[in-house]
C-alpha cells in the first residue's frame, strides 16, 4: 500500500515538473503557428522593415519598424539610468551600509518590486508626464523619457538584488588581499570587488532589461503610442507590447490584423529569450 | 478519503448547474467605450423593474464587442459604428447573423483647453490637423504652437468614424490616414485630461464626456456655411457635421430576454435615459 502511494505521489510530482516545459511548447507552438500566417500577407522584409503601422486600413499596411525603435528607445533610456543607480545601491547595500541601514534598504527595494506597474503607470501620469513637458520645454509629457524613467524603477529591484547577490559571492580573500596591499576601501570595490564580480552583474542587467521590454501597462499609459521612428527620447513612442495589449481587443480573429499582432509576440519572444540566455550564460561563467 | 473526493465532485456539479440555470436570465452585454455609461444606466434601471433579471455590461471598444458577439461570448454588442463586411462574414461562418438596431445617436465633439484661442474650424481644417498636413496653430489663427494631435486608439469605433467622416470625408476609397505622430489614447477619458492639461492638444469624443475643463470647437462643414456648436439640438436637426448612429447587435432578431431588453432601451423609458447619459434619442 505504501509502495503504491510512494509511486502515484512520485509520478505526480514528475508530471508537475514536464508540465512547465510542456506548457512552453504549447505556447511557443501556438505563437509560431498564429504568427507565421502574417507572411501570407506582407513579406517578411516588409513586416520587419515597414515604417508604417496603419493595422485597420484597406490595405493594411504592417510594418513594425517604428515599434521595434520605440521598444528599443525606451528600453535603452531604462537602462542607462537604471543601471548606475541599481549597481551603486548593490555595491551600498552588500559592502558600506551598516546593517541596520541594509534591512532597510533591502525591504525598500523589494517593496519597490511588488508595487504593480498599472500603480506606477498611473502616478507616472500624473505626476511625472507634466512634470517632463515643462521641464523640456515640450508639446507633450507623454514621451519614450517619461516611459523609460517609470521603467527604471521597475528594473531596479531586479539589478540591486542580483548584483548584490554576485558581490556577495566573492571570495572573501580578494578582499583582505588588497586590504593587505594597503588599497582603500574604494579601491577595493573599483578594482576587485566589481571586476570580480562583474559576470554577475552583467545577468543582473540583462534580467532588468528582460523585465522592461516586457513590460506593458505602464508604458502604454505613459509613452504616447505614436507609431513613428523617434528621433530623440523626448518624443511619443508605441512599443512592440503595448501594440499587442491595446489592438488585441480589436483585430477580427483569423485577420492579417491578428496574425501580425502574434508576429510581434514572436519578435518579442525572440528578444526576450536572447536577453535570458545571455543572462544566464553569463552567470553560469561565474561559477 | 473517497468519501471527501465524491462530495468535493458533487459540490463542483451542482454549482456549474446553477450557474448554468442562471444563464438564461442573465444577458451579457460588451463593445464600445462611448455607450458603456449608456448600456450600464439601461441595465441598472432594467435590473430594477425586473427582478431576477441580470445584465452586464463591459466596454473594450467597438471591434471587441463585434468579435466577442461572433465569438458567441456576449449576447448583445454596444457598436458606435457599423459592422464591416468583412465581420459579417467571419460571423456567418460561425453560425451568427448579425441583427442591427439604431439605437441613439452621438455628436462626436472636438476638443481644445480653454487656453486655446482657436475656437473654430471647418471640416478641411480638422482633417488636415488630425493627418498631419497642418502642424502648428498659427495656420488656423492661433499661437505659434505645435499641434499635439490625440486619438483614440484603433480598437475604438470613435477612431474608424473619425477617420471614415472626417479625415476621408465620407469618401469610402479614401486614403487619409492619422499623422504617424499622433497620440493614441486608451480611453476618452485619457483624451479629456490630456486636453485639459495641455493647451497645444486637440482631441475628439463623444459629446458626454465634455466638461467644463476642455473647450469645444465649433464645426463648419465648408468656409461658406456656419460653425455649428456640438450640442443636442444640432445634432438633432442634423446641423452638426460630425454625429454618428449608436448600434446595438444581436444574433438574429431578438427574442425572450433579449428582446425584452432591447425594447427597454428603445422605450420612452429608456430613450429618456439616452438623453441623460448626453446622447441623442434615435426617436423622438
Amino acid at each position: 500500500m505504501r509502495k503504491i502511494k510512494e509511486f502515484f505521489i512520485e509520478k505526480l510530482i514528475f508530471i508537475c515538473g514536464l508540465a512547465s516545459i510542456f506548457f512552453v511548447a504549447l505556447i511557443f507552438l501556438f505563437l509560431t503557428k498564429e504568427g507565421l500566417a502574417v507572411f501570407k500577407y506582407v513579406s517578411p522584409v516588409d513586416f520587419l522593415a515597414g515604417k508604417s503601422w496603419y493595422p485597420i486600413s484597406e490595405p493594411a499596411q504592417l510594418g513594425i519598424l517604428p515599434l521595434v525603435f520605440g521598444s528599443l528607445m525606451v528600453t535603452l533610456g531604462a537602462a542607462i539610468i537604471s543601471i548606475p543607480i541599481g549597481v551603486a545601491c548593490a555595491v551600498y547595500i552588500a559592502e558600506i551600509a551598516p546593517s541596520k541601514v541594509k534591512e532597510v534598504l533591502k525591504s525598500g527595494i523589494e517593496l519597490l518590486a511588488a508595487i504593480p506597474s498599472v500603480v506606477l503607470g498611473f502616478i507616472g501620469m500624473v505626476t511625472l508626464v507634466p512634470w517632463v513637458k515643462t521641464v523640456f520645454h515640450l508639446p507633450t509629457g507623454l514621451t519614450a523619457l517619461s516611459g523609460s524613467i517609470i521603467l527604471a524603477f521597475m528594473a531596479m529591484p531586479t539589478i540591486v538584488s542580483i548584483a548584490e547577490d554576485a558581490l556577495y559571492s566573492v571570495p572573501k580573500s580578494y578582499k583582505e588581499g588588497a586590504f593587505a596591499l594597503g588599497a582603500t576601501h574604494w579601491q577595493t570595490i573599483y578594482r576587485v570587488l566589481l571586476p570580480a564580480a562583474s559576470s554577475g552583474i552583467v545577468a543582473a542587467v540583462m534580467l532588468g532589461i528582460g523585465r522592461v521590454i516586457g513590460e506593458t501597462m505602464a508604458v502604454m499609459m505613459i509613452t504616447g503610442n505614436a507609431a513613428v521612428i523617434p528621433q530623440s527620447i523626448l518624443v511619443p513612442v508605441r512599443t512592440l507590447t503595448a501594440t499587442i495589449a491595446a489592438e488585441m481587443g480589436e483585430a477580427v480573429v483569423g485577420s492579417e490584423h491578428y496574425f501580425a499582432l502574434f508576429s510581434i509576440g514572436i519578435v518579442l519572444f525572440i528578444i526576450s529569450f536572447i536577453i535570458n540566455v545571455t543572462a544566464d550564460s553569463f552567470l553560469h561563467k561565474r561559477r | 478519503m473517497l468519501k471527501k473526493a465524491v462530495f468535493v465532485l458533487v459540490l463542483f456539479f451542482s454549482t456549474a448547474a446553477v450557474f448554468a440555470g442562471n444563464d438564461k436570465n442573465s444577458i451579457q452585454i460588451k463593445g464600445s467605450d462611448t455607450m458603456v455609461n449608456l448600456g450600464q444606466a439601461w441595465a441598472e434601471r432594467y435590473m430594477e423593474e425586473n427582478p431576477g433579471d441580470f445584465v452586464a455590461v463591459t466596454g473594450g471598444g467597438s471591434g471587441t464587442g463585434l468579435s466577442s458577439l461572433i465569438s458567441g461570448t456576449c449576447d448583445i454588442a454596444m457598436s458606435s459604428r457599423n459592422i464591416k463586411d468583412k465581420e459579417i462574414a467571419l460571423a456567418k461562418q460561425k453560425g451568427i447573423n448579425p441583427f442591427e438596431i439604431k439605437v441613439a445617436l452621438d455628436g462626436l465633439a472636438v476638443v481644445t483647453s480653454p487656453a486655446n484661442p482657436v475656437g473654430k474650424l471647418t471640416l478641411d481644417q480638422l482633417a488636415g490637423i488630425f493627418t498631419g498636413r497642418i502642424s502648428n496653430w498659427k495656420e488656423v489663427g492661433g499661437k505659434d504652437e505645435k499641434i499635439v494631435v490625440l486619438s483614440r486608439e484603433v480598437n475604438s469605433g470613435t477612431h474608424v468614424y473619425f477617420k471614415e467622416h472626417v479625415l476621408r470625408n465620407n469618401n469610402p476609397n479614401g486614403k487619409e490616414e492619422f499623422a504617424p505622430s499622433a497620440l493614441l489614447l486608451s480611453s476618452s477619458q485619457a483624451i479629456a485630461d490630456e486636453v485639459a492639461a495641455n493647451s497645444a492638444a486637440i482631441g475628439y469624443y463623444g459629446m458626454g464626456y465634455i466638461s467644463g475643463k476642455q473647450k469645444t470647437i465649433a464645426v463648419a462643414k465648408d468656409d461658406k456655411s456656419g460653425y455649428v456648436e456640438p450640442n443636442i439640438e444640432n445634432v438633432l436637426s442634423g446641423k452638426y457635421p460630425i454625429s454618428r448612429p449608436l448600434f446595438l447587435y444581436t444574433n438574429d432578431q431578438p427574442q425572450g430576454l433579449i428582446k425584452k431588453f432591447v425594447d427597454y432601451a428603445l422605450s420612452k423609458e429608456g430613450q429618456d435615459i439616452v438623453v441623460k447619459t448626453d446622447f441623442v434619442p434615435a426617436k423622438k
